[in-house]
């Protein structure tokens, strides 16, 4: 088991398409690290740089301490797991997970012991025989991931795994893999989209966008205090409603201004963090849960205003509702019970504690 | 199923009966169509063998009496068969075949399955090119290779030495069966290597243990083609040997059976249908694992 750095790490391909513009992280003994961003952000080249699959342009990767830029796959002591779960379809269950051990010389009584320990934490024990053909998706992958633990190895890298299952399946996998972790405690590098995914399983997210990384941070930090905009939009089911909204300076307080002639006081403790932007065009950031019905809201800082529901969505344990506001959609969750139809102008209530100010030009938040 | 019609409502029966009826109808006339040409295809193409059957059944003076019908042997004898596997150099023109073949078969496939392999999986400068030439070399006729062929083989001293066939014959079949399992290595999902690069495994093991049994189909085929194009092959032994023992079946038959004008046509038959037995068992212990998917079940489907 082992820590990995990743130092300033370019990738670029031939014709100066850089995939990856020289990204920092270090990740701990025993850590589930998420990267996770949208297609071409750059996350599974990196995670295959990681594991030898990809040269390094730049920078300098290191396992363990061991800077592995110019050792092969096969000595960085390394096991993936890929999307398609890639499992030898000549071999038995067994065999591909005992594949990588018989490469390495280990003697049968231990290749054995070691398949049948994984076997027992998958729970594919009475698989063993089979082919991968006879193996449902779900299967399959435990396999791929038995393959992976059989080895015992510094790092487990998982690329896109849960991607081709099915979304029952997928999470009832996402709990397992969770569980084989906190088993064997290895450390983990783990590529997703789902945005889900990473929350639900990482120790610290990593967030990526066209190559660089946005921010890194436990799942909690991420969703409360996204440090940009791309991060606030990306983390989180329905998004962060952003509104367009004129910061002004009023006798000491400050106030913003949102379409529809909506004025939203900012809360007295967040004004020597939004000084600067007074006077100025700003994005207003405020999640669907902290955008609800007045009476679930019982506290300071809530600013109430009147706006149209144009689609409601009842989702069971709560309604999402879509309002209309000049210039942006917004979310909102209320509770199922609360009356909303479209077209009826309803109550909302802001809860101002949870408020985002972002910078339009840099993207940061304030 | 008329039980389960019953159990069902009435009207729900008569449906039901009515639209497995029709398509019950249609699979029959599917299928009576499939029979008759087949029928066409058997009678067509074992027409030739069962002359041969025929003829080699037959002796000189029957085959030579043009009373009664051709079809019928009067008075069947193996002579032709005992004649040809006692006197002259039949069985070693069938020896010299089977060692020519399995030497063609093995040089090429070794040949061709590590260039598929560098072909399909491992990007160098040029790969892409050389792959579409070592197919374009295939185009260019035998005939047209004969003579400067017959140069080279002269310089080396190998005229009329089997030995020629054997550095001849891989000039056809390595380029083609190379193609073939190409394409075969190449719709091996590209993440198999790479688990197999992070299990462990050297290029070489990659292709010993991954590539060649999961592409063992297109192995197969071109196992199968390479033995064909070396069993059947006329030209360059036509051209190239000239004692009879050191001939191969194909001319060896022409030659040794025709002499002037004069056809031993009972002895060529049998001798052309001992020659056709190989194949015929290569093909058929072959064709189920040629067949088989063996892919299925590498990735998600």
């Amino acid at each position: 088991m082992a820590q990995v750095s990743i130092r300033n790490v370019v990738k670029a391909y031939e014709g100066g398409v850089q995939a990856v513009k020289g990204i920092d992280l270090e990740i701990a003994d025993h850590e589930f690290v998420v990267l996770v961003g949208p297609s071409g952000c750059g996350k599974s080249t990196t995670l295959r740089m990681v594991a030898g699959l990809e040269e390094i342009t730049s920078g300098e990767i290191a396992i363990g301490g061991t800077v592995v830029n110019d050792i092969p796959p096969r000595d960085r002591d390394i096991a993936m797991v890929f999307q398609n779960y890639a499992l030898y379809p000549h071999m038995s269950v067994f065999e591909n997970m005992a594949f990588g051990l018989t490469l390495r010389k280990f003697p049968k009584d231990e290749i054995k012991r070691r398949v049948d320990n994984a076997a027992r934490i998958l729970d594919i024990t009475p698989l063993l025989e089979r082919k991968p053909k006879a193996l449902s998706g779900g299967q399959r992958q435990r396999v791929a991931m038995g393959r992976a633990i059989v080895r015992d190895p510094k790092v487990f890298l998982f690329d896109e795994p849960l991607s081709n299952l099915d979304a029952k399946l997928r999470v009832q996998m996402r709990t397992e893999i969770k569980k084989v972790h906190q088993t064997v405690k290895t450390t983990t590098v783990y590529v997703t989209h789902d945005q889900v995914e990473a929350m639900t399983l990482a120790d610290r997210v990593v967030v990526m966008n066209h190559g660089i990384i946005e921010q890194v941070g436990p799942p909690q930090e991420l969703y409360h205090r996204p440090a940009t905009r791309f991060v606030a939009g990306f983390i989180g089911s329905p998004a962060m409603n952003f509104i367009p909204a004129r910061v002004e300076n009023g006798s000491g307080a400050l106030r913003l201004n949102l379409p529809n002639g909506i004025v939203l006081p900012v809360p007295a403790d967040r004004t020597a963090r939004y000084g600067a932007a007074a006077g100025k065009e700003m994005i207003f950031g405020i999640r669907p849960e902290h955008l609800t019905e007045p009476k679930n809201l019982d506290r300071d800082n809530i600013a109430t205003f009147e706006l149209t529901p144009e689609v409601i969505e009842p989702m069971g344990m709560e309604t999402l509702v879509h309002l209309w506001l000049q210039g942006a959609e917004v979310c909102s969750r209320i509770d199922p019970t609360t009356p909303a139809e479209p077209g009826r102008p309803m109550q909302v209530a802001a809860d101002l504690n949870h408020m985002h100010l972002i910078d339009p030009q840099s993207g940061r938040v304030l | 199923m008329s039980g389960a019609s019953i159990a069902g409502g009435e009207n729900a029966a008569l449906g039901l009966y009515h639209k497995a009826g029709s398509i019950k109808r249609e699979r029959r006339w599917a299928l009576i169509g499939a029979y008759i040409a087949l029928a066409v295809f058997v009678v067509f193409f074992m027409f030739p063998p069962f002359h041969m059957l025929i003829t080699s059944l037959k002796s000189s003076a029957e085959i030579a009496d043009l009373q009664g019908n051709p079809w019928i042997v009067r008075s069947p004898t193996l002579e032709n068969y005992r004649d040809l596997l006692t006197n002259g150099n039949y069985v070693l023109h069938f020896r010299n075949s089977v060692i020519v073949t399995i030497a063609v078969v093995a040089i090429t496939m070794v040949i061709s399955t590590l260039a598929a392999f560098a072909l399909a999986r491992m990007r160098f400068w040029g790969s892409a090119a050389l792959a579409t030439g070592v197919f374009l070399t295939y185009l260019v006729p035998e005939t047209l290779l004969f003579i400067p062929l017959f140069q080279i083989i002269g310089g080396m001293g190998l005229y009329n030495n089997l030995l020629a066939m054997i550095l001849i014959y891989p000039t056809l079949t390595v380029p083609f069966c190379t193609w073939i399992m190409i394409g075969y290595f190449a719709s091996i999902p590209k993440e198999l290597d790479e688990a197999a690069l992070i299990d462990g495994a050297n290029h070489f093991q990659m292709l010993w243990k991954i590539f060649i049994p999961v592409a063992l189909p297109g192995i197969l085929a071109a196992t199968i083609f390479a033995f064909t194009v070396s069993w059947a092959q006329f030209l360059y032994p036509m051209a190239f040997l000239v004692s009879s023992e050191n001939m191969v079946l194909t001319v060896g038959i022409v030659s040794d059976l025709i002499r002037g004008d004069t056809f031993q046509w009972g002895k060529i038959m049998a001798g052309a249908l001992m020659a056709a037995a190989p194949p015929l068992l290569v093909y058929a212990f072959l064709m189920d694992y040629y067949i088989a998917g063996l892919t299925a079940g590498a990735t998600k489907g």
